[in-house]
């Protein structure tokens, strides 16, 4: 199998995989029916997405492993999702927040995987591309509502940022496989992308009259496995009636 | 994985004419473009198929569809998914735009005017009730992944929007 590849489809699909599913908790329990219906519509493109991605990396482990192997029966050290993806929804500028720094990445890097070497990943990069700009319309614009709004929506999406920032640099954080991959032209060069990412961010939060936090101060470890607190109760979650049930279909 | 040009063999074509998305029944899956390849080999109808969105959980409801009008003419099917091109909303047909305002779904202007009309800077979708382009955007997010929902300020009535997708 090349493992490379494997990992590196991995570290870009388990993204989707757990926002998505941070994003279906919210179901029935969005602040307004319209953002109910946005988060969740958001949450099943992303699921989309990891179906492809997986599909693909099921293809290279053997004939027999599926898509729904590699979604639900990894343990969590196997997982390769950045941090940020995992932190729970608290309030609804903390969501918008999250939602805004990685849609702003996932842009930047579906625009970039498209011209990958690797013709599917390119196929699932241009058809993917296509929905998160509407999730990062979607997000940007939360922000820049609640950044430029209320007293209380502004301090409270300030509030948001300053706690995410921390989580924003490990999204630029190259494993090993993935570094052999750039050279092949299969993998995007994500320290290219980085300057840009944060002007982007910063035009964003500017125009939302909001600060930018100036904490050197990063987390990082997920993209290596290793996860925060939050990680393994997603995942009880989520994997539950395939591990109480093994093999279960619908 | 990869089809570069819409090919729907004449014989299969008044086959798939009758099958219908689920979620638009009045909508043909050759109107929605979802059909990319369609021939004949060795007796077997090999059809490729593209999904609208990563999401959309009619493709798997599509591929059975398909799977049994071919069956019931006496084809067996051979059924691929492919994600290159990516589909958008130009492969719609002029029949499919026409039906879908019929069914009470606004057919999805250009990309520049759709941005307009969502973000609401511009009124200019149609309500399919009464033809008024005084409505407004409820929500960038519809019923669906595929639709927004909008409101006719003269009628009152609410109506999807198909969002473009190019
Ligand atoms: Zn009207």
């Amino acid at each position: 199998m090349n493992k490379e590849l494997y990992n590196y489809i991995l570290s870009i699909a388990d993204n989707c995989l757990i926002l998505g599913q941070r994003l279906g908790e919210l179901c029935g329990h969005g602040p307004t029916l319209e953002t109910d219906i946005a988060l969740t519509n958001i949450s099943l493109d992303l699921f989309g997405q990891v179906r492809s991605y997986y599909q693909y990396a099921a293809k290279l482990v053997d004939d027999k492993t599926t898509e729904d192997d590699i979604a639900f029966l990894r343990n969590e050290r196997e997982y390769v999702n950045a941090l940020l993806v995992e932190q729970p929804n608290t309030d609804f500028a903390f969501i918008m927040g999250r939602q805004f720094l990685f849609d702003a990445f996932h842009l930047m890097l579906l625009s970039e995987l498209q011209k990958s070497h690797d013709v599917t990943l390119a196929a699932i990069a241009s058809k993917s591309i296509k929905e998160v700009s509407y999730h990062y319309r979607f997000s940007s614009d939360w922000v820049r509502r609640l950044g430029d709004g209320t007293p209380e929506s502004k301090e409270r999406m300030q509030a948001a940022i300053n706690d995410l920032w921390a989580y924003t640099e490990e999204l630029f954080y190259q494993t090993a496989s993935e570094k052999l991959l750039i050279e092949k032209g299969i993998a995007v060069d994500l320290s290219q992308l980085k300057a840009s990412y944060y002007q982007n961010i910063t035009d964003v939060l500017e125009e939302s009259t909001l600060t930018i936090p100036d904490s050197k101060w990063f987390k990082k470890g997920g993209k290596e496995g290793i996860h925060s607190e939050h990680m393994g109760y997603i995942l009880s979650d989520m994997q539950f009636m395939q591990r109480a049930y093994p093999n279960m279909k619908w | 994985m990869v089809v570069e040009k819409e090919h729907i063999d004449i014989r299969l074509r008044p086959i798939l004419q009758k099958v219908s998305d689920p979620e638009i029944p009045v909508l043909s899956v050759l109107d929605m473009g979802v059909v990319r390849y369609a021939a004949i080999e060795n007796d077997i109808a090999i059809i490729k198929i593209t999904p609208t969105y990563s999401g959309c959980p009619a493709m798997d409801v599509i591929t059975e569809d398909i799977e049994k009008a071919l069956s019931d003419n006496g084809y067996k099917a051979s059924i691929e998914l492919v994600l290159s091109p990516a589909w958008t909303t130009d492969w719609i047909t002029e029949n499919g735009r026409q039906e879908l305002e019929k069914y009470g779904i606004a057919p999805p202007l250009d990309p520049d005017a759709d941005k307009e009309a969502l973000l609401g800077n511009k009124k200019i979708v149609k309500c399919t009730l009464c033809g008024s382009t005084n409505t407004l955007v409820v929500s960038q997010f519809g019923s669906t992944a595929c639709k927004a929902l909008f409101k006719c300020e003269d009628c009152e009535e609410p109506f999807d929007y198909f969002k473009c997708l190019k």
